[in-house]
């Protein structure tokens, strides 16, 4: 197994409006004031299963323990750490990311039949995590400064949790390097600034993967957290849906725990 | 030996009695090696094919968030080779688990190293040669080991009292050497022999692009010589094992698909001091061709200035090339293919491997070892028909 990774949970944010702005402001705005009312959980633990679905119907399963440290900084964003239960042949593998705004992430991959500690290259953004639906960069904390927005309109949401909610519409665009994407569209609703759904469109701008965030609950009386990502690739008609198990947040995991050096003994 | 195994299990007897979390896991595969060549030396099995049978399975114990056992034991049954019909314990330990500090004690194995075709500073645990001539699968090693995370860097000491032999093939067994290894005869230098005590220390630490690792080993070193000596009944090879120090370097760099690589060691005690390094890179191509493939392609420059009164090695001066596909599928199929190639003699090994998840649980490994050119006259020589490739079905649980 060779490219693992998950990282914190996805923070997505989006638009909102006021008045004089352009489009553009608006967008930026938007994903600020979710950044904003997302601050402060510290740190997560999750347990998460990924189902993975072919065009046949076929499935696979991964279980995997998911740990997240929040980190507020103008250069760096959170680190992740993700530990794999299942299947049985690579248990006990974990990867290890470190997202920054602008430079390069840093990703370290253990190997526990070795017992060896591999950094690995950060260029692969668009790769698929796992061989699911779910790329890396879907997978990273989704920092503000890494796209630039564009709000296009505002609808009712399109999930049937959230129908009864409108949702800002924008564009945003990815400025880190080796993205697998030309743009992204986002629902994000008025009320908690939640992302309820994303539309991945490919270099070649054709759309081809769409999210839909589902059963959203509440933590520590503030922080939102989706449940269920369900992918669907419109390309291959493979899906993935990627469930979590009840969030832990402000924790009290061990920061140690996101040192490479420490990635040998989390088992 | 015994008394760490006895320590180990009234340690592991304590914490199963508060009994929390205890996780089952492990493998047991079916393989079979298959030969392409008639065997040179008369003893070794003339079979085109040796099956054998492994198993390894795996106990963890959690007490709370401090503690925590280990036990993996390993075992194969060989059809030819009685010396590949063994067992070990991988690991048997406890692990005390402070945060900033850890301390492990027991058996354990760790790895240290960047590079991927010879493992240059790895140097804690012995190498189970008789399972794999790759040098990746190791014995356990008894060891107190002591882990120290600070803001400059990570500094881990290791005490090993007591050393673990190298395994060979025995005179059945292929890949195999031209005289048997007389284990039962190995010379150590020192006259504590296994029960020697080697010291490890070690420093690691992350400046930004770069992982730095310095090392040093005080002890008996694990590559032994390998002496022919007539003794009744024939000739036969005694291993000798020599009190060495070994300084240890090694560095990556991590420049966006570009991975550059740096082992490096100085070993004293073996003939005269020498040096050896390893220096290459790994640039991989994300999702090659449309597909959701990656390529990486690997090269690594060996040289090694050991003399002839040291322990062998086919590292002496040779360049490796290889290529590593991950299809990123489902089933994490993934190809490694590779050559090294003498730099004066032009003697290549090449080797393949290939692994597939073939169901939940199931996996299906395939390797080759070849020898498609060796030069007349050179060590390498007794290899040129030991041509291996092994067919694995594993069973995870």
């Amino acid at each position: 197994m060779r490219r693992l990774l998950i990282s914190t949970l996805v923070v997505l944010s989006v638009p909102f409006a006021a008045v004089a702005e352009t489009p553009e402001e608006k967008g930026l705005a938007i994903a600020r004031e979710a950044q904003k009312r997302n601050e402060g959980w510290v740190d997560s633990k999750v347990e998460a299963k990924m189902i993975l679905e072919n065009k046949q119907g076929e499935k696979s399963e991964r279980n995997m323990r998911l740990r997240a440290l929040e980190v507020i900084s103008d250069t760096d964003g959170d680190k992740s750490l993700t530990y794999f239960l299942s299947p049985p042949d690579v248990q006990g593998t974990a990867l290890l990311s470190f997202t920054h705004m602008t430079t390069p992430d840093d990703q370290w991959l253990y190997l526990p039949a070795l017992k060896r500690v591999k950094r690995i290259a950060s260029a692969n953004k668009s790769g698929s995590f796992v061989g699911s639906e779910f790329a890396f960069e879907d997978l990273l904390a989704q920092e503000v400064p890494r796209f630039t927005y564009k709000f296009l309109r505002e609808e009712p949401c399109p999930t049937d949790e959230a129908k009864a909610l409108s949702c800002f519409v924008s564009e945003r665009f990815p400025v880190y390097e080796n993205s697998g994407y030309s743009r992204q569209l986002s629902w994000v609703d008025k009320k908690d600034y939640q992302v309820r759904k994303l539309e991945f469109f490919d270099r070649k701008s054709e759309h081809s993967k769409t999210l839909l965030f589902t059963s959203y609950r509440q933590y520590l009386g503030k922080y939102w957290r989706a449940h269920v990502l369900a992918m669907e690739n419109l390309q291959t008609g493979k899906k993935t849906t990627l469930s979590f198990g009840n969030f832990e947040m402000n924790a009290k995991v061990d920061p140690t725990d996101f040192d490479p050096d420490s990635l040998s003994r989390l088992r | 030996m015994r008394c760490v195994l006895v320590a180990y299990v009234s340690v592991v007897g304590a914490i199963a009695a508060h009994a929390d979390p205890i996780d089952i896991s492990g493998f047991v595969a079916v393989e079979a090696r298959l030969y392409p060549a008639e065997p040179k030396v008369s003893t070794q099995h003339d079979d085109w094919i040796s099956p054998s049978l492994a198993a390894q399975p795996e106990l963890r114990w959690k007490l709370d968030d401090e503690n925590s056992a280990t036990l993996i034991a390993f075992g194969r049954v060989d059809t030819h080779d009685d010396e590949r019909t063994h067992w070990d314990l991988r690991e048997a330990n406890w692990l005390y688990n402070a945060g900033d500090w850890d301390l492990r004690i027991g058996l354990g194995k760790v790895f240290w190293g960047v590079a991927e075709s010879r493992h240059l500073v790895d140097i804690v645990n012995q190498t189970d040669l008789v399972e794999s001539l790759d040098e990746e699968d190791k014995l356990g090693q008894p060891l107190v080991n002591l882990n120290v995370i600070t803001g400059f860097g990570t500094w881990s000491a290791f005490v090993l009292p007591y050393f673990r032999e190298r395994t060979f093939a025995g005179p059945e067994g292929r890949p195999g050497l031209p005289l048997r290894v007389a284990e039962d005869l190995a010379v150590f230098e020192d006259s504590d022999e296994e029960r020697n005590i080697d010291y490890a220390l070690r420093w690691q630490e992350r400046l930004g692009a770069f992982d730095i690792g310095l090392s040093h080993f005080h002890g008996t070193g694990r590559e032994p010589r390998l002496v022919p000596t007539f003794i009744p009944g024939g000739p036969v090879f005694v291993p000798y094992y020599d009190q060495i120090d070994q300084t240890g370097l090694d560095v990556q760099a991590t420049f966006e698909a570009w991975l550059l690589k740096l082992e490096a060691i100085r070993r004293e005690g073996q003939g005269d001091t020498f040096s050896a390094a390893t220096a290459g890179f790994e640039y991989t191509l994300y999702q090659i061709f449309a597909s959701g493939s990656d390529l990486g392609l690997i090269a690594e420059y060996h040289h090694d200035s050991r003399d002839a009164v040291a322990p062998f090695t086919i590292f002496d001066n040779d360049v490796m090339v290889g290529a590593r596909l991950a299809l990123n599928d489902t089933d994490d199929t993934s190809f490694l293919g590779g050559a090294i190639v003498d730099v004066e003699t032009q003697t290549t090994l090449m080797t393949v491997e290939f692994a597939t998840r073939i169901a939940e649980g199931w996996k299906l490994e395939l390797e080759g070892r070849f020898f498609p050119y060796v030069a007349d006259g050179t060590t390498e020589a007794a290899f040129e028909r030991e041509h291996t490739f092994e067919v694995r079905l594993l069973r995870y649980f």
